[in-house]
């Protein structure tokens, strides 16, 4: 393996990171404070990026098409706190997987009815077309490290946020007591509803952001929200720091199993078997140290709740 | 709150004198299915009622864990899948008979419980149910890495399963009352399991882990019992799914199975064990009704659990015993 494929694999990793950061920030959010699981937070990720295909469609900006697919996401998102999830909060974690799994079920059937099974695409942003020379003879696509950018800028900003405002000392608060705060006149139910729409605005705005790159396509919500809840399993539910520790941990674990895990092999083993096992291996690389984690800190990296 | 819910509907005080006797029914009218079957489509009406008993015997050992255990498994599905792998294997080698095919899926499906359970059961509440789903994902990429058994396309079962060579399952009828039998047997076996000494622990280490302990009874080893019981009872829903599709495949094991069999235990009515034979047959039927209405089925059937969840806790039998519970007061 050559510096130059490591290196791009190790951005691509980071790429992978930071869009798992950005769905998994809103998933630990609303897990750590309501003691919520929505399963339904991948199909909004899909939506994000449904959303912006349509809008760019309507105007050919991206800009705008941004804007709008986050005003229509968190719209979409608050409607359905208010219909359903609202009902969940106080219900069994079991009860909450079935009904946002009902609403998986609905959306990737919605979206295929309304935009067709064959994957959609959306053009890159012209300005940010084309490749960047890394080192002679290494290109890397400017986009991907737009979105690399884009992610640590949200990242900071989030951080800023939870660590710096008072709504952020809300958010750490009910992430460890939602109750007492409840207690101290906190009206928690519309706290519930700002930290829920700022998580589906995030999902969202990966969704619009990897867009460009991904093909668009029913379901494709339904591996990055397992990931995503590998992400927030690992980094400890309701941390923000063990998320994005982990989101990145998992983005370069993922990429860089998958890119050398046969050619590692091929060190201990024959070539023929190493094809063959190493693809398993890469793949099952996230859960092996998921399951690694949780067994050695049963409670993730950075446990937020102070239980 | 995952202690609170289930216990509501476990082991009723006060049951109707017809809910008593549902248990019963429901077999009944399993074991008539085939007659009645005769006078309309039969090979159709059998196979769906096959698909029906396979998926509660694997919702049965989910609800054992899940209902008197409070082990919510969102991985269960890896176990159905390893169950239908024996099967697949050992017949692409030309191993079909059941002796050999039927004790390879309970004893694999119970190690791997064993050796996952160990690691799971550290864990709890939610990242227990995270965990379960890291293991079930795990065995669904290495399926789907058998590349000389077919990876990602799965492999065709040739022949069903034959019982010291002769091959008994081969008629639908037949295969369909051997179905019936393995899901009599679960659920006799569940039943004995749940009012031992034994599962009057392992319901308790449910409600109050700490007390138990307490007591002087090691909980982790309990729990890892019954996670195994209920890994090798899904393991035979696995080697009976194998039988009746002829096909196995990866998609066996995928997190969405899984989700389906919690799904098919609520519907029925958690910590009830025949409930889970009504919420695999509830989910099933309803898929394949609205299945035939319309191609959309789904922007129906995901409301439709919604609704349940919001509006019929306890499931149908939880419903049922609502009803039940008024009538007889009334």
């Amino acid at each position: 393996m050559s510096t130059g494929l490591f290196v791009v694999q190790v951005l691509n990793g980071l790429q992978f990171g930071v869009l798992l950061f950005l769905i998994a920030a809103g998933l630990t959010l609303v897990f750590g404070v309501m003691d919520f699981i929505n399963l339904a937070h991948g199909v909004q990720y899909m939506l994000g990026a449904y959303l912006a295909v349509a809008f760019y469609a309507l105007t050919g900006n991206f800009l705008i098409t941004l804007f709008l697919a986050l005003a229509a996401a968190l719209l979409f998102g608050l409607l359905l706190e208010f219909v359903v999830f609202r009902h969940l909060y106080d219900r069994d974690h079991l009860e909450q997987v079935i009904a946002t799994f009902g609403i998986i079920i609905f959306l990737n059937q919605a979206v295929k009815t309304v935009w067709g099974a064959a994957p959609l695409t959306l053009p890159i942003p012209e300005i940010f077309t084309g490749s960047i020379v890394l080192m002679p003879g290494l290109l890397y696509p400017v986009w991907r490290l737009v979105i690399i950018a884009s992610g640590l800028a949200v990242g900071v900003l989030l951080n800023m946020l939870v660590s710096r405002t008072r709504v952020g000392m809300l958010v750490r608060a009910g992430a460890t007591n939602a109750r007492i705060v409840s207690a101290l006149g906190v009206d928690i139910r519309r706290l519930f509803m700002i930290v829920f729409g700022f998580g589906t605005m995030l999902a969202a705005f990966a969704g619009a952001m990897i867009a460009p790159i991904l093909s668009v396509e029913p379901g494709m919500g339904d591996t990055v929200l397992i990931l995503a809840f590998v992400v927030i399993v690992i980094g400890g539910i309701g941390s923000m720091r063990g998320a994005f520790l982990a989101a990145l941990l998992i983005g370069l674990v993922d990429t860089l199993g998958r890119s050398f895990a046969i050619d590692i092999l091929r060190l201990v083993m024959p070539p023929s078997p190493a094809r063959t096992v190493g693809p398993a291996i890469a793949s099952m690389l996230i859960y092996l140290l998921m399951a690694l984690v949780l067994y050695f800190r049963p409670a993730g990296l950075f446990p937020a709740r102070g239980r | 709150m995952a202690q609170t819910f289930a216990a509501s509907s476990t082991l009723p005080a006060r049951q109707t004198k017809v809910l008593g006797l549902l248990p019963a029914i429901i077999f009944l009218v399993l074991a008539l299915v085939p007659v009645a079957a005769v006078f309309g489509p039969e090979s159709y009406l059998l196979g769906l009622f096959t698909r029906v008993m396979v998926f509660a015997i694997a919702a049965m050992a989910l609800d054992f864990i899940c209902g008197y255990g409070g082990l919510v498994s969102f991985g269960h599905a890896a176990f159905v899948g390893i169950g239908a792998y024996a099967v697949g294997i050992l017949g692409s080698h030309g191993i079909t008979d059941m002796l050999v095919a039927l004790l390879v899926a309970l004893l694999v499906s119970a190690i791997f419980a064993y050796l996952t359970g160990t690691v799971c059961l550290r864990t709890k509440g939610v990242y227990f149910i995270m965990i379960t789903l890291a293991f079930g994902q795990m065995a669904y990429f290495i399926a789907g890495s058998l590349a000389p058994y077919g990876g990602d396309d799965g492999l065709t079962v040739r022949l069903r399963s034959t019982f010291l060579g002769f091959p008994f399952l081969q008629s639908d009828r037949t295969f369909y009352y051997f179905v019936l039998l393995s899901l009599f047997v679960a659920y006799l076996l569940f039943r004995a399991i749940v009012y031992s000494r034994f599962g009057r622990v392992f319901r308790g280490a449910r409600e109050n882990p700490t007390r138990i302990a307490t007591l002087g009874f090691d909980v982790f080893r309990f729990q890892r019992v019954g996670y195994v019981i209920a890994g090798a009872i899904a393991g035979l829903s696995g080697f009976l799914l194998a039988n009746a599709t002829e096909f196995v495949s990866p998609a066996y094991m995928s997190w969405q199975r899984s989700g389906e069999l919690i799904i098919m235990v609520l519907f029925g009515g958690i910590g009830s064990l025949h409930g889970a034979i009504i919420g695999a047959a509830a989910y099933l039927l309803v898929e394949e009704v609205l299945g035939g209405i319309t191609e959309q089925w789904k922007l129906i059937f995901g409301p439709l659990l919604v609704l349940v969840v919001l509006f019929a806790r306890g499931g149908l039998l939880g419903l049922a015993h609502a009803i039940g519970g008024r009538l007889d007061r009334g």
